[in-house]
């Protein structure tokens, strides 16, 4: 589904990835791990197609329609109408628009693509209300504007629950643990877990191993320094929490 | 946060679809102005006396006056003799008016324009008054205003059938004497609509008034009067389009409201006067003095407007407060684009006791344009305990329009309490990532942050009018990013 050749990156002039391979398959569950500064949230904004980040070397494909195609010809919003989602770090405040009419419209504008019929607003409220479950949000979270006033906890749960409603076939979570305590962070974690199918692949970009006690990836991955320099399987986010990354990195 | 965008550094190309020419016979005086021509326009509308003689003195005061240059806008030295008067469709001349006897060719205009005149076209639960060039074509509606009492119709009209209901109020809030295009608009003003709600009447459907100018080289002047008499309600709308020319138009209206005791009176405007070409070439010059009197006690007045349109904006929509307890109101959105400069505010006048005033203004520029608030808060005083809060919020997409606002605040009484709050934004690469990441595009993107940016004002409006408000702002900005 994604196969990330030799990429390199640069934001502000400055190489962050330099020659990073990565490919996951659909009913994946990949974790990042690394230091700070080591390229893992430049990557997810990389694969979204964050304009301030340029791609100077490699290569990323994406499977759309059964066809590998080059992911980084396309603009952020054809990406996420074609399945690609990044759940932010920092998700940003929308003044003024609430948070169902602003999932509507994403909604909306993903089935368009699709070529289908948009649902109604009755239609639509009834299918998030179901999806507000997944995040244990009440039905006023929906009439709030978006992220604005949000707690950390709150905020990241509006990301899991646009993913929820979404239903990308390939989610990238960066740092989504970060800022949470020990129960939102379970109910983000749950969130996720039901959020994962045999069609879909998830990338988790995390600085800890906490969230991997959570959700179990099928691979981890090591960043370091814009190149993945190790893999293997959960044990190794195990062996990372005890003896730190120095050991791999020098 | 504070990354500018790139892609709206780039200039809109804003289609104008309202700029069609309409192909019709008028009646036009010629060029220039003198005593002659005000004196021919008054004959032309069969005044009285009086009314003739208050347009020969404010012809005269404006004579002594110059020009404002106060204004944060740029603009060549208007030659007023260069300026038709008064242009008025030829077959409304003679005979009686009924909207189904109209020119074919009007009632198309109206028709693409989105407000069907015919009979059985007519937008239900709006009666509308239309003004084409210098005359008002007539009123829809007025069986069911009749039986409830308003008089709603145009202003020539009213003069020649409520003669002592216009002598009484025409001129009492927005004398000659305030300022030139006052002046100029008493001399010359043509028509406009005249309004008035008994006691204790709701008015049982929303007015409007919709301004067309389509000949060319002409200058509209109407004139609005609006009273809503004791413990009466009147929900109105405004809206306005012209034609795409190369040549500047001057539009220099004069709307005076009166709210007495206990009545209410909300004015909402959509203002879509052509605003130039994408080089600054041609558009309106807009400049217009808008002022109610919440003159009784609990008196409530509300300006609600979206400004959207015009080469230049020259525009105060304010309140004297007068009666005790009575309520003044300032809702604005202004978007600028292009080579577009509007310098709107408002102004409230507190007199009256335990008066309160609330100002909200949202402007957007982008492109080169120039968006300015000004806005006068004054306490007199014997204005005991009043209240004033203020917001003017700024927002800035791309690297070449600017933002200024001037607030001026006079406080002549100590039990007096004001806020004001001012913000300048930006629209950032971040959210805009943000949003296209959920799978919107960019022009989506960024009228979805505009509108949320504008959401408190735009609640404001009535529905439909809330609906085209953000249909427009949404077309104004799709070419604003490239």
């Amino acid at each position: 589904m994604l196969e990330i050749k030799n990429l390199h990156a640069k934001v502000d002039e400055k190489e962050i990835l330099k020659g990073l391979n990565l490919s996951a398959k659909a009913g994946e569950v990949h974790a990042i791990m690394g230091p700070n500064g080591s390229g893992k949230s430049t990557l997810s904004k990389v694969l979204a197609g964050h304009p301030a980040y340029e791609v100077t070397e490699g290569e990323v494909l994406y499977e759309i329609n059964f066809q590998m195609k080059n992911l980084l010809e396309l603009t952020p919003d054809e990406r996420a109408k074609e399945g690609v989602f990044l759940a932010f770090q920092y998700p940003i405040e929308v003044p003024g628009i609430s948070n169902i009419s602003f999932l509507q419209t994403a909604f909306n504008s993903i089935l368009e693509h699709q070529g289908s019929e948009p649902l109604t607003d009755e239609e639509f409220r009834s299918f998030v209300e179901e999806k507000l479950k997944i995040v244990s949000m009440k039905k006023d979270f929906l009439e709030r504007p978006v992220n604005v006033g949000f707690s950390g906890g709150e905020k990241k749960r509006n990301e899991i629950l646009q993913m929820a409603v979404l239903a990308p076939r390939l989610a990238l979570l960066d740092e989504t643990d970060s800022g949470l305590d020990i129960d939102a962070l379970r109910i983000v974690s749950e969130g996720v877990n039901k959020l994962r199918r045999e069609d879909n692949a998830i990338v988790l970009v995390t600085h800890y191993q906490r969230l991997l006690q959570y959700i179990k990836p099928d691979f981890v991955h090591v960043l370091a320094n814009g190149k993945i320099i190790e893999t293997g399987d959960y044990k190794l986010a195990e062996t990372l929490e005890q003896r730190g990354y120095d050991w791999l990195v020098n | 946060m504070d990354n500018p965008t790139k892609a709206g550094a780039s200039l809109p190309d804003t289609e104008y679809k309202w700029g069609f020419t309409t192909d019709i016979e008028t009646d036009t005086v010629g060029k220039g102005l003198n005593e002659e021509v005000i004196r021919l326009i008054s004959k032309k509308k069969n005044e009285p006396e009086w009314l003739l003689e208050y347009r020969l003195k404010a012809f005269k005061y404006w004579q002594s006056l110059v020009e404002p240059t106060w204004a944060h806008v740029h603009y060549p030295k208007i030659d007023f003799q260069d300026i038709c008067y008064y242009s008025a469709p030829k077959k409304n001349v003679e005979g009686p008016k009924s909207m189904d006897d109209l020119d074919p060719e009007l009632v198309k205009t109206f028709e693409k324009l989105g407000i069907p005149l015919t009979e059985q076209k007519r937008i239900s639960g709006i009666a509308v008054d239309v003004v084409f060039d210098s005359v008002s074509i007539g009123t829809t509606h007025n069986e069911v205003l009749e039986k409830a009492g308003v008089i709603f119709c145009s202003i020539s009209e009213a003069v020649q059938k409520y003669p002592e209901l216009v002598k009484k109020y025409f001129g009492s809030v927005v004398p000659y004497t305030d300022n030139f295009y006052a002046a100029l608009n008493a001399a010359v003003f043509t028509d406009g609509s005249f309004c008035y709600i008994p006691k204790g009447v709701r008015c049982p459907m929303d007015l409007s008034t919709y301004f067309r100018i389509n000949a060319k080289d002409t200058g509209q002047f109407e004139r609005t009067l609006l009273v809503a008499d004791e413990g009466s309600y009147v929900n109105y709308l405004e809206g306005c389009t012209a034609p795409q020319r190369d040549e500047n138009q001057l539009h220099a209206a004069v709307v005076e409201l009166v709210a007495l005791e206990n009545a209410e009176i909300k004015y909402s405007t959509v203002q879509n006067w052509y605003t130039g070409d994408k080089n600054g070439l041609g558009g309106i010059y807009n400049f217009v003095t808008k002022r109610g009197k919440a003159a009784g006690k609990h008196a409530k007045i509300s300006w609600t407007q979206v400004e959207s349109g015009s080469a230049i904006t020259w525009k105060y929509p304010s309140v004297i407060l007068q009666g005790d307890y009575s309520e003044g109101a300032f809702y604005s959105v202004a978007l600028t684009h292009d080579y577009m400069q509007a310098d709107t505010g408002t102004k409230m006048i507190h007199i009256g006791k335990n008066t309160k005033s609330t100002i909200i203004s949202k402007g957007i520029s982008t492109g080169h344009s120039s968006n300015s608030y000004r806005g006068l808060v004054k306490i007199m005083p014997q204005a005991e305990n009043a209240r004033n809060y203020s917001q003017c919020d700024s927002m800035l997409v791309g690297d070449e329009c600017s933002a200024h606002t001037y607030p001026y605040i006079e406080v002549k009484n100590k039990s007096a309490t004001l806020e004001h709050e001012a913000t300048t934004s930006r629209i950032s690469e971040d959210q805009i990532f943000y949003l296209q990441s959920r799978g919107l595009n960019m022009e989506k993107s960024i009228s979805m942050l505009v509108n949320g940016f504008c959401k408190q004002v735009f609640k404001e409006l009535p529905l439909e009018f809330s609906v085209e408000a953000v249909k427009l702002i949404e077309m104004k900005l799709e070419n604003s990013v490239g």
